[in-house]
C-alpha cells in the first residue's frame, strides 16, 4: 500500500498523485494520512483505485469519482461523492449535507446517518445509509436508488423524477408529488442486491418503496398548490 | 349634432395589458417567453462618446493599429484563455437551441477567435468539436455534468444567476424534450423539465470557495473558472464572487435572454445592463483587481460594436452576446415571415422559443425544423457579425485616440440623459455634472 499524508504533503500533491493512477497503474491500493477535515479530498479519480483515508473529510470528498473504490475512516463533511460517476464511495461514520449530489452512477455508502438534502437531484448513483436521513432528501432525484435503514426526515423525495426510495423507519413528511409504492418483487430484488453491495444485514421486506406519482411532470394550473 | 367626449383609452389599462388579462384569464397559466426584457430600460444608446479634438490626439483609422485581443483567467489558472477579441458566446443550452445552432455558434466563435459557451444541457460534440475555445457551465442543476467533459473545457463558469431571471430557475417545456435531450439530462423523453434555482452542493459564498476548489482540484488548476451572476446587487456580488475565488466574474443585465421563463420575472426583476457595470468595476477597483487580477465580462443586450465599447470604456474587459448570435445565425428572420404569422406573431417578435417551433431551426429540437439552419453557413454569419462589432469598436477607440479597446475609459463618454449619467456614472452631456457623485 502507498501511503500520502496530509501533515507533510500539499492537497494538490496528494490529488494529483492520486488522479494521475489510470488504468493500468500498479499501485492501485493508497491511504492518506492525517486528513483533518480537508475538502476536496480525492476528487476526480479516474482509475480502479482504492483509496482509504484515514480520518475524517471535509467538502466534496470523492468528488466527481470514476471506477475507484474510496473508503472514510470516520464522517465526511457537505457534498460527498458529488456528481459521481462510478466506482464506489463508502463513509464509515456520518455524511453532512447533500451526500451524494446529482450523483449519476457508482454506490455511496454512508454508515452512519446523513443530513438534509441527501441524494438532492441524483441522476443514476445508488445510496445506502444505515442510519437516517435529514429533511429534502431526494429533492428532485431524477434516477437511481435511496435505501435507508433508519428514519427520514421531512419533504422525502419532493418533486421527485424517475429514483427510487427505500425506507425501512419512519417517513416524517413526504414532499410535492412523492407517494408511497407498491412493493414488487422486482423492488425487493434490487434492494435485496443494494443491501449485500453495501455490507448491510437488513431484509428487504421490512422497507418501504416511495415513489414519483407523476402528476407534475407536466404543468398544469390546477396543480399549483401541489408544488 | 350633439358634442360627445371622445374615446379614452387607459395609459395603465393599455389594449397590450388588457390582452394579457384576458389571456391569463382564459388559460390560467402565466406568460412564459423566451429573451430578455423588452421594456425599455436606460441602455448603452443613451451614451455618446466624446471623440478627439484638441486635448486628444485621435489615431488614424485604415494605418494605425488597436488592439483588440484579451486574456481572460489570469489571476489562478494556469492556461488562461486568449481571445482575439473581447466578444464572446454567452452560455445557451443545447436543448433550448438545435444541435446545428450549437454547431454554428461554434465555429462562428472560433473563425472570429472567441469562445463559446455549453449552458444547461451538458456539452455536445458538435460544440465541442468546433469551438476552438469552449466554456463549460456548471450549472444548478448539472444536467449531463461528467468530469470527462470538465477537464476538456477550456474554462469553467459556475452560474450563480442570470440578467433574466436573477433568482429563478428554468423551465424546458415537454415538447423540447427529444430522446437525445432527455438522455443528456437523466430525464423522461417529453416531461416539463426544471431546471433549480439553487446550486445542490453548497449555499452561500463560502461553500462556494470549497467548490470551485473542488473544481480546480479536478482540472488540475489549469483552466479558469467564472461565475456568472444576474445584475442584482452588483457591487457586492462581484466582491463576493472575487472571495470565493473567480478568475473571471460574468455580470448579465435583465435584456440579457432566457430560453424560457415567466414574462412576468423577465420584465420586473433585476437591473439593466447599464446599472450593473459601474458598481462592478467599482468592487474590483476597491479590492486592487480590476484590470489586473479579475476580468469581468458583461452580457445583456450588447448589440453592436457601439455597445462593446461602451461596455469596455465604463471598464469591462469583454462582453458576451447570446441574443444578437442568435439573430446573426438567423433568429426571427424575416424570411420566415409567413411561418410566424401562423404562430400569431411576426418576425422581430417571435419569444415563443421554449415552444420548439421556431422556423428559423435554431430554439427546435424537431428535425425538420432544425435542419433548415445550416452550420456552416450560419457559423459564417455569425463570424461575419463578430468582425463587424470589432471593426466598429475599433473606429470609436481610434477616434478616441486609443490603440486598444482597453484604453477605453469613462472620461471618453457622456450620457444623454440624467438617470444614464446616474447609472453610468459618467456627465450629463454638454455638463461636468455625474448625478449620485459626490463631490
Amino acid at each position: 500500500m502507498q501511503t500520502l499524508d496530509l501533515a507533510t504533503q500539499p492537497l494538490r500533491e496528494v490529488n494529483a498523485t492520486l488522479q494521475a493512477q489510470g488504468t493500468g497503474s500498479n499501485a492501485t491500493d493508497w491511504e492518506i494520512l492525517n486528513p483533518r477535515g480537508a475538502h476536496a479530498l480525492a476528487v476526480g479519480l479516474d482509475g480502479p483505485l482504492s483509496v482509504t483515508v484515514r480520518g475524517a473529510t471535509g467538502y466534496y470528498t470523492g468528488g466527481m469519482n470514476k471506477h475507484a473504490t474510496v473508503h472514510v475512516e470516520g464522517s465526511a463533511g457537505p457534498g460527498v461523492a458529488e456528481n459521481m460517476m462510478s466506482g464506489t464511495v463508502v463513509i464509515d461514520g456520518d455524511a453532512s449535507q447533500y451526500a451524494g449530489a446529482t450523483g449519476r452512477g457508482g454506490l455511496l455508502v454512508i454508515k452512519g446517518n446523513a443530513a438534509s438534502r441527501c441524494g438532492i437531484s441524483m441522476k443514476g448513483i445508488d445510496i445506502v445509509v444505515g442510519g437516517n436521513i435529514g429533511h429534502m432528501s431526494a429533492f428532485m432525484a431524477q434516477a437511481g436508488n435511496l435505501v435507508v435503514l433508519g428514519d427520514a426526515g421531512d419533504a422525502l423525495g419532493d418533486s421527485l423524477y424517475e429514483a427510487r426510495i427505500f425506507v425501512r423507519g419512519t417517513v416524517k413528511s413526504l414532499g410535492a408529488d412523492c407517494i408511497e409504492k407498491e412493493m414488487r418483487p422486482e423492488h425487493v430484488e434490487i434492494l435485496r442486491d443494494l443491501l449485500a453491495r453495501a455490507g448491510m444485514d437488513a431484509d428487504p421486506a421490512a422497507f418501504r418503496r416511495y415513489g414519483s406519482a407523476r402528476k407534475l411532470y407536466n404543468f398544469d394550473i390546477d396543480n399549483a398548490s401541489d408544488y | 349634432m350633439t358634442e360627445q367626449t371622445p374615446p379614452r383609452m387607459s395609459a395603465t389599462f393599455t389594449p397590450e395589458i388588457n390582452a394579457e388579462i384576458r389571456r391569463a384569464a382564459a388559460t390560467g397559466i402565466y406568460d412564459i417567453r423566451g429573451g430578455g426584457a423588452k421594456r425599455r430600460v436606460p441602455h448603452f444608446d443613451d451614451l455618446l462618446f466624446l471623440g478627439a479634438s484638441i486635448s486628444r490626439y485621435p489615431l488614424e483609422g485604415y494605418r494605425e493599429t488597436c488592439g483588440t485581443d484579451v486574456t481572460l483567467g489570469t489571476r489562478h489558472a494556469s492556461t488562461p484563455i486568449r481571445l482575439d477579441i473581447p466578444i464572446t458566446i454567452a452560455g445557451m443550452s443545447f436543448g433550448a437551441l438545435s444541435g446545428n445552432a450549437k454547431e454554428a455558434l461554434g465555429r462562428g466563435a472560433t473563425l472570429a477567435g472567441t469562445s463559446t459557451t455549453t449552458g444547461d444541457g451538458g456539452m455536445t460534440e458538435e460544440e465541442r468539436g468546433h469551438s476552438k475555445t469552449l466554456v463549460y457551465q456548471l450549472l444548478p442543476s448539472r444536467y449531463g455534468m461528467n468530469p470527462d467533459d470538465l477537464r476538456r473545457a477550456d474554462a469553467i463558469e459556475v452560474v450563480v444567476g442570470q440578467g433574466a431571471k436573477p433568482g429563478g430557475g428554468g423551465m424546458l417545456l415537454g415538447q423540447k424534450i427529444s430522446d437525445r435531450v432527455a438522455e443528456m439530462r437523466t430525464l423522461p423523453k417529453g416531461i416539463d423539465q426544471r431546471s433549480a434555482c439553487r446550486h445542490p452542493d453548497w449555499t452561500g459564498p463560502d461553500d462556494l470557495e470549497i467548490k470551485i476548489l473542488e473544481l480546480r482540484e479536478i482540472t488540475g488548476w489549469r483552466v479558469p473558472v467564472y461565475i456568472k451572476i444576474g445584475g442584482t446587487r452588483p457591487y457586492y456580488d462581484t466582491m463576493l464572487a472575487v472571495k470565493a475565488g473567480a478568475d473571471v466574474v460574468v455580470l448579465d443585465g435583465m435584456q440579457g435572454g432566457t430560453a424560457a421563463t415567466q414574462d412576468v420575472f423577465i420584465e420586473n426583476v433585476g437591473l439593466p445592463t447599464l446599472a450593473c457595470i459601474r458598481p462592478a468595476v467599482r468592487a474590483l477597483q476597491d479590492m486592487g483587481l480590476h484590470r489586473d487580477g479579475v476580468q469581468l465580462v458583461v452580457s445583456g443586450g450588447i448589440r453592436s460594436g457601439a455597445d462593446v465599447a461602451k461596455a469596455i470604456a465604463m471598464g469591462a474587459d469583454a462582453v458576451a452576446i447570446g441574443t444578437a448570435a442568435m439573430v446573426a445565425l438567423g433568429d426571427n428572420d424575416p424570411r420566415w415571415e409567413a411561418e410566424y404569422q401562423a404562430l400569431g406573431t411576426t418576425a422581430g417578435a417571435y419569444d415563443d422559443w421554449h415552444e420548439g417551433r421556431d422556423p428559423a431551426g435554431i430554439t427546435t429540437q424537431d428535425p425538420a425544423l432544425a435542419a433548415r439552419l445550416d452550420p456552416v453557413a450560419a457559423g459564417r454569419r455569425l463570424r461575419n457579425y463578430l468582425a463587424v462589432m470589432t471593426l466598429e469598436a475599433q473606429t470609436i477607440a481610434r477616434a478616441c485616440g486609443h490603440n486598444h479597446l482597453h484604453n477605453l475609459e469613462p472620461e471618453d463618454l457622456c450620457a444623454l440623459t440624467v438617470e444614464a449619467a446616474a447609472m453610468a456614472g459618467v456627465p450629463l452631456a454638454g455638463t461636468d455634472w455625474v448625478p449620485g457623485r459626490m463631490v
